[in-house]
């Protein structure tokens, strides 16, 4: 029987000519990453517990300081202390600090370090953005961090999958953000749990990479295990331009079997915000209805890019942020704020009342850098609205694109970016 | 192996930044971690659990967050076994790998409530719930996760090969 794209790269590093959905197997890693949260936790285990105190390979760890820097307070400095002085003891290469740290899933692919047909775990739930590349990568806990960084292998079951055919154009508006909030309110938030989302479908031409990071970002809001695009032309000019490194294309077998076929005309989207608490709970923006809001934060893993920057700085360009409003911007890269202040982006939006911040994780998990009181709303480009995500238990959050984020900044209220 | 305590009942969609919010992440000290477990959730779960206690929940517990911290938190708050319908899959693959005992089994789930004594046979996968007089059969893992299990945590099965 055929396998699908993420079977064929699982199988090649584990050294079989086949695998089947359910299958235990053992796997090469291409690259295990870490942050300052849950590297610390990994590099303990290994430290007190690991037999095998080296580390596979030191060119192929990513440890990046990402989610509580610069410091917040002395237990995250203490935090961060840890993983830079483990980074030095092993000669760890790919270690991100201050200054040239930037959110771990908009940097990784930003310098290469990931290619297309790789296998790739991070101790992050996000680590499936990579999918975006053609690559396998999927989130994993801190002890299997310390395994991977030791051994350069993980075990895995062979998911099965959600084949997911994007079809037509999508409309100016509409973003990967758009896309995957829509997918994630039509399956449910445990619609692809444990289950490979594979995109297909004469749309994806019409997707940025920026789009397709967005989205496989976001598989695992669904439950999924990873998400994973074809290689085309885009795939291979964005490698071409970030990486190095040679890459292997895979492609899924025309007899590969999938749990579920899902058409998304992609033509029909409007707009897509994602009420509190769960990224499911969705309406297009024709349905939200007056919906005050006290604060924006513009920004992440999911929507920190330089694309999404340069959306939000096209509606709020020359006008000014509602009354009463906080506005906050987190280039994801130090790169990609070096470009926005190239392009005038930056001075967009603090001329238009909102704040830059260097590059952080910060507000999207409740960090720094923009909590909320109780009962506060805040508009926010990031991934999670969960109970407490961003501060008080009663404050909510609201998921939306970077244009839906800016047009309800100036608006003051949530607002789609034709008003 | 055996696990015998009171029950917390929760509900679908439990996610990990409700098991441990994230402004508790700049510790990964396992007592420090329990102290804050469920708070946003359930502020009095932590006055009240007792070792050897039993969480029940509906589906996709411990979605969100790769965070390793929350089953790190439940195990040291003195949880000795978490049933649900089913786990989110980080939640799951960090459980086992820790040495939390995980149950998936969707009855079990959906007719234990709060505050009900239940006993749960590991080496047959049986839960009983002693205050109702009901017992189900829980799913059993795959051989390979039982011997990650049987060496309590990934890295000691690591060590022994």
């Amino acid at each position: 029987m055929g396998m699908t794209m993420t079977q064929k790269i699982l199988a090649a590093h584990a050294g079989l000519p086949e695998v089947a959905a359910g299958q235990l197997i053992e796997a090469d890693l291409d690259l295990v990453l870490g942050n300052d949260i849950t590297s610390p936790v990994a590099i303990k285990e290994m430290d007190a517990k690991m037999t095998k105190k080296s580390v596979f390979d030191k060119d192929k760890i990513a440890l990046v300081m990402d989610h509580f820097v610069p410091n917040k307070d002395i237990k995250s400095a203490e935090q961060c202390k840890c993983v830079r002085e483990f980074a030095a003891r092993h000669e760890i290469t790919n270690f991100f600090d201050v200054g040239q740290m930037g959110i771990e899933h908009a940097l990784l692919p930003e310098k290469g370090l990931v290619v297309a047909g790789d296998v790739v775990i991070g101790a992050d739930s996000h680590t499936c953005t990579y999918g975006a590349l053609g690559a396998f990568s999927t989130g994993v806990g801190s002890t299997d961090m310390a395994a991977g960084m030791a051994t350069g292998k993980a075990w895995f079951k062979v998911p099965s999958a959600i084949k997911f055919v994007l079809t037509g154009k999508p409309a100016k508006w509409v973003s990967g953000k758009d896309i995957i909030l829509h997918i994630i309110g039509k399956i449910g938030v445990d619609g692809a749990l444990y289950k490979s989302m594979e995109f297909t479908g004469d749309g994806i031409a019409h997707l940025s990479m920026d789009d397709r990071l967005c989205i496989a970002n976001m598989a695992i809001e669904a439950g999924g295990k990873n998400g994973i695009f074809p290689v085309d032309d885009v795939t291979r000019a964005y490698l071409k331009e970030h990486s190095m490194r040679e890459y292997q294309v895979y492609e899924a077998d025309a007899d590969a079997e999938y749990e579920q076929v899902i058409t998304v005309d992609l033509s029909q989207l409007k707009p897509t915000v994602s009420f509190p608490h769960l990224p499911e709970n969705t309406k297009t923006i024709d349905q939200v209805g007056e919906i005050a809001i006290d604060q924006v934060v513009i920004g992440s893993c999911t929507n920190g890019r330089l694309e999404d920057l340069r959306t939000a700085a096209q509606i709020m360009s020359g006008k000014k942020v509602a009354k009463g409003l906080r506005v906050i911007v987190i280039p994801a890269t130090q790169q990609i704020y070096l470009q926005a202040m190239e392009e005038g982006l930056l001075k967009i939006f603090v001329e238009a009342g909102a704040v830059v911040s260097t590059p952080t994780c910060g507000p999207c998990l409740g960090g720094y850098m923009g909590i909320l009181a109780e009962g506060e709303r805040c508009v926010s480009t990031t991934n999670r609205n969960f109970v407490g995500r961003m501060g008080h238990v009663t404050s909510e959050i609201y998921l939306a694109s970077p244009a839906v984020a800016a047009a309800s900044a100036l608006a003051g209220k949530i607002a789609g970016p034709c008003e | 192996m055996k696990a015998n305590g009171t029950v917390f009942k929760y509900g679908d969609n439990v996610d990990t930044d409700v098991i441990i919010p994230a402004r508790y992440l700049n510790v990964s000290e396992p007592s420090e971690l329990a102290a804050h477990c469920m708070e946003d959730i359930d502020r009095e779960f932590i006055h009240h659990v007792k070792k050897g206690d039993i969480i029940v929940a509906n589906k996709n517990f411990g979605c969100g967050s790769s965070r390793e911290h929350a089953p790190i938190a439940i195990k040291a708050a003195g949880i000795s076994c978490v049933i649900a319908e089913t786990f989110a899959r980080i939640f799951y693959r960090n459980a086992i790998n820790i040495g939390l005992p995980i149950i998936e089994c969707p009855e079990a789930a959906n007719d234990i409530e709060a505050g009900d004594q239940v006993e749960i046979d590991f080496d047959s996968g049986m839960i009983y719930d002693r205050t109702k007089g009901t017992e189900y059969k829980g799913q059993a893992f795959p051989e390979f996760m039982q011997k990650i299990i049987a060496a309590e945590g990934l890295i000691n099965y690591i060590n022994n090969r």
